[in-house]
């Protein structure tokens, strides 16, 4: 097969396709490598790490038939965002310059283990705090989908964030699949972003132990990928519980591909009245009625259900996640690791410069922020009673599961926009979020899938979300509608 | 609640974050927004609610009391910007 | 009377605080798995964890946990049976994350108390507000390099109890009597070493002065203060101190203040400057800790008798002085030498040969009860030669002091230096005729009745038998003999 129709396999065709020997896991991780080197105008990575990759190949080449492992010669690109053993690791920042961490994360340690091949590390938002990729310390990443020729586009658009290098790269064909986090939406925005599909499994599915801590209570691993067949193969491989994580839960984790195989018949489809938003593009809620459409055709029962908190999500998600992160990154000091900037002055001179110099400009605003609410005289304010309506929101969540079984909303209220746009008003950056924040609030799983075309030809995403540790049924209706919509890819793909 | 320059600049102090002079100015305005934005959550009716201690529900799994980790300081030192005779070095600091 | 310190303007009373940093008895650290060994090579025993590198989790030690709700039991306190671990929130080049786990609103212990045995036999009940989990900071060493501070982070995430008492203590010596007391305790339940010098035990100390029935001062508090002595030195100082700027019309500012052990004052801590605005949240790595009550009933079932009930005890079943009693108690390993030694023998007697000559010769070679050179057998041993007349108390001394050098038993050394009593009359006879004989003019003397020469007549005929007649048996033939 030539190298142009190796990347354009799904990952469940390609890795059925190594099984049976139509090709060798060398020859496809030499031609994603190629796409990786092509898609260098994106600057989806920051890292990539060919020799690696062609190793772990080879490795996976040498092993007897009957040892295959779920995901063998498969190709990953990881978000930095996940500590690699000895591979450079930067959370897209300035601060974490040249640290190499002694140990895996153990979500890529899971991939590993089943056989996955490392392409390299994506970019993102810095510490993944962002909904465009505009953040990055190494510079934005492009979405693939931006119109005209590569580098020459004539509107060059953002890919969404925080996992806005994975995204671009599963949707150009520089990876087969990504590994991505979500904190408020940054697994599901850029994958409606760029035509993907992404899950954010329930919090505690995936350990959080070696991925670099934006907001402790939010953040979640999973997969990126082409189909949401791909994501239910990948995220077997990802979750399960890790005794190194204190809020990984000890849950078995179910075959998640062979449960895409069960049907949604009798499946209650609930619709939140309250994320029909104001100054929503018509296109959007036409492709909402048409997801809806297309689960009823399926079986499903469509049932209208409200969560009266929604408005509340976004503000409380941004005291709530400043607040933890505030915390989170006062460890990049400058004494261990990373960058130091030493004035000559005081430890507290060397402080202040090291974390001013190193951390950009949305990174300090946060830290501020969560710094300032948690601050003596403003936590009852701000803190508690921003915990107490995310428990008011995870009680509207329990309340609407009587009446339904997953929930269907769009993912995001806009399709991607261009680099440049929404850059002076953070608020305005922070809607982006709207739909997919109340998920992390309340620790369920949400699923974005691609579901159409705007009129200006850009990928559009619905999103599900299920009860808790029930991503089998979110999957099966991702699925539903993935068939309906077809898949989508960007004119700029792959090796041209 | 509103902050002033003087405010911001504390907060950068308490967050150990050199803000020059001029982006101070800037950054009084977007937390001023911020928080402005933020203060809807007054709104919502909270009496006797309890705020969110986990997402997850459960309760804190305990180890076992045994030694599994250190002894490797090679390692833990190994990424220091300024190290000596097994320490991390940083700058005088006056008690 | 109410301990005060007498000013130039009149007396002054002293309201005394402490917060105690027991580092907690465990083979690993309260959130990782590396080992608490000290004195270990620098960084050596620093897990990921412990270093904050980026992604790294913490996971909380059972057994840390039971050593808290242990304590906590030992201090009579309620246990609680949800808590929560909370961040608190600083910069410091010995704080790794930036942040100490710690508990703050829900610890795990909350109010208990603590009894303490004053020297005039008088008990003061001090109340304990709490006891929580947290993690110890690692070292800062400021003398290596004059310009630089170097890091050492093998004490990073050690667990320690931090224990704090109600403003109750009035004195110098209350607050010393309420560590040893503590520290007494603490070793008793294994779950801390308490040994200051090493760090393992630490102690700040708040201190305000007030004139007596007034509200409380604003108090001052001082850091890490590293043994009992400098706790009450640093006490006796500071108050003084407060009472001069009072006097002198000044006011107290409240700060915190460090123990200089060369000069012996107090001064300001110039790092602590700074106002502190700890940012106390939920950490969001761990969940609420939940205690089943069985499991704290299971750690209640295994607790040690402590040093009151052993006292009680001690006076009751033993007819023990409260002094000797508490003397006794003090240390565990004290106690049971002295349980070992009463057994079966008079327990008065036993109890002045342990307070007296052992625990004398003990502190006079620096020596620990552990590396005693008698064994609480061997103490024994000597005791029953006295009981059974074998030797006359006097001559006890010296085995005794025998004993203590060279490690042998009583009755070898009775044996060996041939000091068995004689408790043969006709040999008593033998030497009184003697004595007698030699001093016929001192007998006429006391038979025309100069009676106080009968010491005299006593202590020539020990000297006869070399000290080893039994001296009752003297007595009876030597006051027969004199009056025929």
């Amino acid at each position: 097969m030539s190298a142009a129709g190796l990347i354009g396999l799904t990952l469940a065709e390609a890795r059925d396709g190594l099984a049976k020997g139509d090709f060798t896991a060398v020859e496809l991780t030499d031609a994603y490598i190629a796409a990786t080197e092509r898609a260098r105008v994106l600057n989806c990575y920051i890292t990539e790490t060919p020799d690696r990759a062609r190793d772990m190949a080879k490795a996976s080449d040498a092993r007897a038939a009957g040892e295959r492992r779920p995901l063998e010669g498969i190709p990953l690109g990881i978000k930095d965002l996940f500590c690699t053993k000895d591979v450079l690791t930067t959370a897209a920042s300035h601060i974490l310059d040249g640290f190499k961490p002694p140990y895996e994360s153990t979500v890529t340690s899971n991939l590993w283990r089943d056989g996955a091949v490392m392409l390299g590390k994506l970019n993102l938002d810095e510490f993944a705090m962002g909904s465009a990729n505009i953040t990055s310390y190494y510079g934005n990443v492009v979405n693939p989908w931006s119109p005209g020729e590569p580098g020459k586009w004539t509107r060059t658009l953002v890919p969404g964030g925080s996992s806005g290098g994975s995204a671009s790269a599963v949707a150009f064909g520089a990876a087969l699949g990504a590994t991505g986090t979500d904190t408020g939406g940054s697994i599901r925005q850029p994958a409606s972003f760029t035509g993907v599909a992404g899950i954010k499994p329930t919090y505690g599915r995936c350990s959080r132990f070696g991925i670099v801590a934006f907001a402790s209570s939010l953040d979640q691993a999973g997969p990126m990928a082409r189909t949401v067949k791909d994501c239910a193969i990948l995220l077997r491989s990802m979750a399960g519980h890790d005794p190194k994580d204190s809020t990984s839960v000890d849950v078995p984790v179910p075959d998640y591909e062979a449960a895409l195989a069960g049907s949604v018949k009798g499946l209650r489809v609930g619709i939140p009245r309250e994320y029909r938003v104001d100054g929503m593009p018509a296109e959007i809620d036409a492709i909402w009625e048409r997801g809806k459409a297309w689960l009823r055709d399926a079986g499903a029962t469509v049932v209208d259900v409200s969560l009266p908190h929604t408005k509340y999500a976004l503000p409380a998600y941004y005291i709530v996640a400043p607040a933890e992160a505030s915390s989170n990154l006062a460890r990049y000091d400058g004494v261990r690791f990373g960058l130091r900037v030493d004035p000559g002055g005081s430890l507290i001179d060397m402080y202040e410069a090291t974390r001013g110099e190193g951390f950009g400009r949305e990174v300090r605003r946060r830290i501020l922020i969560g710094t300032y609410v948690l601050s003596a005289g403003y936590y009852d304010a701000y803190y508690l009673q921003a915990q107490k309506v995310r428990t008011r929101i995870a009680q509207d969540f329990t309340a609407a599961f009587e009446a339904c079984d997953v929930l269907l909303t769009p993912t995001a209220p806009s399709a991607a926009f261009g680099i440049g746009e929404k850059m002076d008003d953070p608020i305005a950056m922070y809607l982006n979020d709207v739909f997919t924040v109340p998920a992390n609030l309340a620790g369920l799983p949400g699923l974005s899938v691609p579901a159409g075309l705007d009129e200006g030809g850009l990928p559009l995403g619905l999103q599900i979300v299920g009860r808790p540790f029930d991503e089998e049924t979110v999957l099966r209706a991702g699925a539903v509608i993935e068939a309906a919509a077809g898949r989508f890819r960007p004119a700029f793909f792959g090796l041209g | 609640m509103s902050l002033d320059k003087a405010t911001v600049a504390r907060i950068a102090h308490l967050a150990r974050i050199r803000v020059p002079e001029p982006d101070q100015e800037a950054l009084v305005g977007e937390l001023n927004g911020l928080l402005g934005w933020v203060e809807q959550l007054g709104e919502v009716d909270t009496k006797g609610v309890q705020p969110m201690a986990s997402v997850v529900g459960a309760v804190l799994p305990l180890r076992a009391d045994a030694v599994t980790d250190g002894a490797r300081a090679e390692a833990v030192l190994a990424n220091g910007p300024e190290t000596m005779a097994g320490f991390f070095v940083v700058p005088k600091v006056v008690e | 009377m109410a301990y005060v310190i007498e000013g130039r303007t009149g007396a002054w009373e002293l309201v005394i605080g402490l917060e105690v940093h027991a580092q907690v008895i465990s083979n690993a650290k309260l959130f990782s798995g590396a080992a608490t060994d000290f004195g270990s090579a620098p960084n050596s025993q620093v897990s990921f964890v412990d270093a904050a590198f980026p992604g790294m989790l913490p996971v909380i030690n059972r057994f840390c946990v039971e050593q808290a709700v242990r304590t906590g039991l030992g201090l009579k306190a309620e246990i609680n049976l949800t808590s929560v671990f909370d961040r608190k929130n600083y910069f410091y080049a010995d704080l790794p994350a930036g942040y100490q786990i710690s508990q703050y609103q829900q610890p795990i212990v909350g109010k208990g108390v603590l009894d303490l045995d004053m020297p005039d036999g008088t008990v003061r009940t001090v109340g304990i507000t709490r006891l929580h989990l947290e993690q110890d900071a690692g070292k800062s060493v400021h003398d290596q390099h004059p310009a630089k501070t170097f890091v050492d982070l093998n004490r990073s995430g050690v667990a320690l109890m931090e224990i704090v008492s109600e403003p109750d203590l009035r004195s110098p010596e209350e607050a010393g009597a309420y560590l040893r007391k503590l520290r007494s305790i603490l070793r008793y339940l294994g779950t801390c070493d308490g040994n200051m010098e090493e760090g393992s035990m630490r102690c700040d100390v708040n201190v305000s002065v007030r004139r007596s029935g007034e509200p409380y001062g604003t108090r001052c508090e001082i850091k890490n203060v590293n043994s009992v002595r400098f706790v009450m030195q640093a006490i006796e100082f500071e108050a003084r101190r407060q009472i001069e700027v009072v006097e002198d019309g000044g006011k107290i500012v409240q700060e915190t203040r460090l123990w200089d052990t060369t000069k012996f004052v107090t001064r300001s801590m110039r790092s602590k400057e700074e106002a502190h605005d700890y940012r106390y949240f939920p950490d969001p790595d761990l969940l609420p800790l939940v205690l089943e009550p069985a499991w704290v009933e299971g750690i209640k079932a295994t607790l040690p008798e402590l040093p009151d009930e052993k006292k009680k005890r001690f006076i009751d079943v033993y007819g023990l002085s409260p002094y000797d009693a508490g003397v006794l108690v003090a240390d565990q390993e004290r106690a049971a030498f002295y349980e070992t030694v009463a057994k079966g023998r008079d327990p008065k007697i036993a109890a002045n040969w342990v307070t007296g000559d052992l625990f004398g010769a003990l502190n006079r070679s620096g020596k620990d009860i552990a590396e005693s050179p008698i064994s609480a057998d061997a103490l024994g041993g000597l005791i029953d030669l006295m009981a059974d007349d074998t030797i006359s108390g006097r001559i006890a001394k010296d085995v005794f002091a025998e004993m203590f050098e060279t490690g042998k038993p009583a009755a070898a050394i009775v044996e060996e230096k041939g000091l068995r009593q004689v408790t043969d009359t006709g040999a008593i006879d033998g030497a009184i005729a003697a004595v007698l004989a030699a001093n016929a003019d001192k007998v006429a003397e006391f038979r025309s009745g100069k009676d106080k020469l009968f010491g005299f007549f006593v202590g020539q005929v020990m000297k006869q038998t070399q000290g080893k007649a039994n001296p009752a048996l003297v007595n009876d033939l030597l006051s027969k003999k004199l009056k025929e």
